[in-house]
């Protein structure tokens, strides 16, 4: 009853093959005898999805299901804030930390009918590539336990990849969507920016951060973006412009769409079976009637070092409110507030968030502000005009998601390493473009090869229209991780 | 001009002011921001700066400020922005406040302040928005607390901040400064100026310089003004710290000092080696403000007629003397209460007089609610008046019938018909008791006589006395002017 998509969920649901009770069931079974070796979950909320399992089995029976997320089982990465469920951010300082309220996406989830199995693992505060970084454990890719799901979505990644949920929501500030999503094989959506309400997701890069779906297969991703985006008047920063129906969208195929190769995607050092598998995925939307072009994005080289400069900035200032004043943890026995402060930070963060709160709080002080931050922040703006004029030219970007596939766990201790895996996932962030992540092959080992499709502000439609073109033009969703 | 002054040092001063707005919600969330409750009960998880919330711009904050904006003549620029700035403390429950930095709602404005008779134009410099943070609670002092309570239902209530541009010149003009900008601000009722509860707070910033000198001499910054005599006496006690320095050859150190009003003086809080670096950077949760020209005019098309321009109407239009203008322009509801007054008594002077004198004696001239609620309506004092100027009563049992009036709400004619207070102007009624207290005081005549005019006030006073206050006092003086001169 676990690996059944969303659509074909929805559809035995209706015809009364099953109930969200008997799936749900299954897959916290799943969970129980499986997890321990993905570590997908910090917490499983099984009561809680029992209830609503119940529910949505009420609604069905009636005939009145809420729409096509009623029933269906998913796994939310713990970055996502809910209300009575604690919400670690895979850090220590928040171990023990419950909101009293859900995020946004959390509340549209539960009133669109969606069951909460759980809140998955993650690189602390969501920085890093790997969820090696999580304080708690590191999240194992279900195609090869010795080898990271990729983060910092890994959790999420995982638990779809491994059939331990049926679709999942994680964040992308940098690629912790995208990147995760190609190392499992599964599609992970990274939206435009401002088109998830990012109310009650724990900010890591305010200016960068955005929710997006895991999903088993394009329409799946298509169905979960839909449930959850919108204008939220609790976000300044949403936008309120129309939600598209994306699944809907889904068909027309890529005839007369112009896609555009970046060729600065394609680098000395990059793995040659992930380059030769994306450029068999360009020639087989050629032969879906797509016209492919060769366009430069000239300042792909300098995203990286851009990211590392505003993401922290950003995270040194969201950071800095967890002192052990209000909540979360503690550390006592300090002769005052600057000792407590300092010795639950200590206590509380680890090597990597420290690394990056120093970094940010460098960049942004006094005398290296404008050095740093200032030039950081023109840059930007100038990989945001990059897109924007090859956008003039084509419909689409299609590239490679990351360089390589899965790496081993504790292969990339040095950070720069770790960073440069996100080298084609960043720049889009920064443009805050829609870009989505599907499977397009697999290595000589065996492990999942993703391919990015990046699109214009607010054209999900496009992107995911494409890559659904290109799922059904090839068969690699057929092969499936053996966990068990 | 104080002692500090008239040296060869000229006083240079710029003001800081933070003002709570009378918003009914916070700046970036929905809780209430009035004064006063239980403990952490006006709070919500914006307000708390809780992992993964929001903040949401109050637009009713952004019309408060562009109104006080408007009535500075500041610019207001079209678009605006909001920022971070980056400190530790546990008041501040982000660990960095919401503040406007690069980019400022308003720029460039004037205040006219009245300083030893004279009017003089001090420039404002930038006028923004941030958040106010919380408060913390010792147990005891500071020093001897073994633990210390948050208390957040004032943080995240909107602050407007507007900083002067350096061109005060004594303790006394920063005084005034601050009194001109609490009246404007009262008066367009975007702040209700109370310094004891905080509403208005004051930093400055002070240096002095040689006369003749262009430029500016070391500054150094005062904290925790929160009142006008404190700000006076800060300043005063930090520019002859300063004038001694400097005279002893020593240099004033760039630091931020405190204001200790209980021992009257300043001391050192931290030094420009320790000053924070707010590390500001645009706030990256909420949109640049755009700000609709049109509303801005409809802002500017709603703003009242601000206190100086209104004491100098009431100088020329009501003929009053610049004394009785100035206190009768403290506030708006005592200005309006005065002209509407005036409105039921034509005498501009006579109402001011009693405005002045018995009204103010029971309210405060700035409190506004008190003066709105007043028990004696601006038509029931004209009322009184007219009573008066009918010969009805007169003018002292006018104060008694005010104090009557004041204690029941009643209306001047009903208490004067109850309590028989009608003057006596009946003129043989008057006369035969003139006649009774002439030949009572053979004494007075005689003095009198002999010249002393005050002789005859005493016998208008017996006169009155034995009429129980009531006769008419021009035809007692006649009558016994007339009989005086026959005898
Ligand atoms: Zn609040």
């Amino acid at each position: 009853m676990t690996g059944l998509t969303i659509h074909e969920l929805g559809a035995a649901y209706r015809r009364g093959e099953t109930t969200p009770t008997q799936v749900v069931a299954a897959y916290l079974a799943r969970i129980e005898r499986l997890d321990a070796r993905v570590g997908a979950y910090l917490t499983v909320t099984r009561e809680a999805a029992l209830r609503a399992a119940a529910a949505a089995d009420a609604r069905h029976r009636a005939g009145t299901p809420l729409g096509p997320l009623d029933g269906v089982p998913l796994a939310v990465k713990d970055v996502l804030c809910t209300r009575g469920v604690r919400t670690t951010c895979g850090s220590k300082i928040l171990e023990r930390f419950v909101p009293p309220y859900d995020a946004t996406a959390v509340e549209r989830l539960a009133a669109a009918g969606a069951v909460l199995l759980g809140k998955t693992n993650m690189d602390e505060f969501a920085m890093g590539s790997s969820t090696e970084h999580s304080a708690f454990r590191p999240t194992k890719n279900p195609w090869d336990l010795a080898r990271v799901p990729g983060g910092s979505s890994g959790g999420s990644a995982a638990a779809v990849a491994g059939d331990l949920a049926a679709g999942a929501f994680g964040t992308d500030t940098g690629g912790s969507v995208r990147q995760p999503a190609a190392f499992c094989g599964v599609v992970g959506l990274k939206p435009t920016y401002g088109r998830v309400s990012r109310y009650g997701l724990v900010a890591f890069a305010s200016s960068l951060d955005q929710i997006g779906p895991l999903g088993q297969d394009v329409r799946d991703a298509a169905l979960l973006l839909g449930a959850v985006a919108g204008h939220d008047p609790r976000d300044a920063t949403s936008v309120d412009a129309p939600v598209p129906d994306y699944a809907a969208a889904l068909d027309g195929g890529v005839r007369g769409l112009r896609v555009g190769v970046p060729r600065e995607y394609f680098i000395e050092g990059m793995d040659p079976e992930v380059g030769r598998a994306v450029r068999e995925a360009v020639e087989t939307l050629r032969g879906l009637g797509a016209t492919v072009e060769d366009v430069s994005l000239p300042t792909t080289d300098y995203g990286i070092a851009v990211y590392y400069v505003i993401a922290p900035a950003e995270a040194s200032s969201n950071l800095a409110r967890y002192d052990g004043v209000k909540y979360g943890l503690r550390v006592g026995g300090a002769k005052d507030l600057i000792e407590m402060s300092s010795r639950t930070r200590a206590a509380g963060f680890g090597a990597e968030v420290k690394r990056r709160i120093m970094l940010g709080t460098y960049a942004l002080s006094a005398g290296y502000h404008d050095a740093y931050y200032g030039r950081a922040q023109k840059v930007r703006t100038l990989v945001r005009r990059d897109f924007a004029r090859a956008f003039e030219r084509v419909d689409l970007l299609v590239g490679p998601t990351t360089p390589n596939v899965a790496f081993r766990l504790g292969e990339k201790e040095d950070p720069l390493a770790m960073y440069l895996n996100d080298v084609f996932t960043v720049p889009t962030s920064l443009a805050g473009l829609p870009a989505v992540s599907v499977r397009c092959g697999f290595s000589a080992a065996g492990l999942p090869i993703g391919l990015q499709l990046i699109g214009r502000a607010f054209d999900e439609p496009t992107i995911l229209r494409a890559a659904h073109a290109y799922e059904r033009a090839t068969s690699w969703l057929a092969r499936r991780p053996s966990l068990a | 001009m104080s002692a500090t002054v008239g040296t060869g040092w000229e006083v240079v001063i710029g003001l800081e002011v933070h003002a709570q707005l009378l918003t009914r919600s916070k700046m970036f969330c929905g809780c209430p921001a009035a004064f006063g409750a239980a403990p952490n009960s006006r709070t919500c998880p914006v307000c708390q700066g809780m992992p993964g919330v929001l903040p949401v711009v109050n637009r009713r904050a952004i019309e408060l400020a562009i109104r006080t904006a408007l009535a500075f003549d500041c610019r207001v620029n079209e678009a605006c922005r909001f920022a971070r700035k980056h400190y530790y403390y546990p008041d501040m429950p982000k660990n960095f406040q919401i503040s406007q930095y690069e980019e400022p709602l308003a720029e460039e404005g004037v205040l006219e302040i009245d300083a030893e008779g004279a009017s003089r134009p001090i420039g404002i410099q930038r006028l923004h928005l941030e958040e106010d943070v919380g408060k913390l609670v010792h147990e005891g002092t500071l020093e001897t607390a073994r633990a210390s309570l948050v208390d957040y239902n004032r943080s995240g209530v909107p602050l407007m901040e507007t900083v002067s541009k350096p061109d005060l010149r004594s303790p006394e003009e920063a005084a005034a400064y601050l009194k001109s900008f609490r009246a404007v601000l009262v008066y367009l009722g975007v702040c209700d100026g109370n310094m004891e509860e905080g509403s208005l707070r004051c930093d400055a910033n002070v240096s002095l310089r040689p006369r003749g000198a262009t430029e500016l001499g070391t500054k150094v910054e005062i904290k925790n003004l929160n009142s006008f005599r404190n700000v006076q006496h800060a300043l005063e006690f930090e520019v002859t710290r300063q004038r001694r320095a400097l005279e002893a050859g020593e240099r004033v150190a760039q630091e931020t000092r405190l204001w200790d009003a209980d021992r009257a003086l300043t001391r050192s809080m931290r030094s420009k080696e320790f000053a924070h670096d707010y590390r500001y950077f645009p706030e990256p949760d909420l949109v640049p403000l755009t700000i609709a020209r049109a509303w801005v005019e409809e802002i500017r098309a709603g703003l009242p007629e601000l206190p100086r321009r209104r004491r100098q109407r009431f100088v020329a239009q009501h003929g009053l003397p610049p004394y009785d203008a100035e206190v009768l322009t403290q506030s708006r509801a005592l200005a309006d209460y005065f002209e509407a007054a005036v409105r039921e008594f034509p005498q501009p002077k006579t109402v001011s007089n009693w405005v002045m004198s018995e009204l103010l004696r029971v309210l405060p001239a700035d409190d506004e609610r008190a003066i709105q609620g007043a028990p004696i309506t601006p038509a029931r004092l004209g009322g009184l008046l007219a009573l008066i100027e009918d010969g009805t009563i007169s003018g002292k049992i006018a104060k008694d019938v005010f104090e009557k009036m004041f204690r029941t709400g009643d209306d001047a004619r009903a208490i004067v018909a109850r309590e028989g207070l009608t003057q006596v102007a009946d003129e043989g009624a008057l006369a035969a008791i003139v006649d009774q207290v002439m030949a009572r005081n053979p004494k007075a005549i005689e003095d009198y006589k002999k010249g002393k005019t005050a002789a005859a006030k005493a016998l208008v006073g017996q006169v009155m006395k034995a009429t129980g206050g009531k006769a008419n006092p021009g035809i007692v003086n006649r009558l016994l002017e007339e009989k005086l001169s026959k005898t």
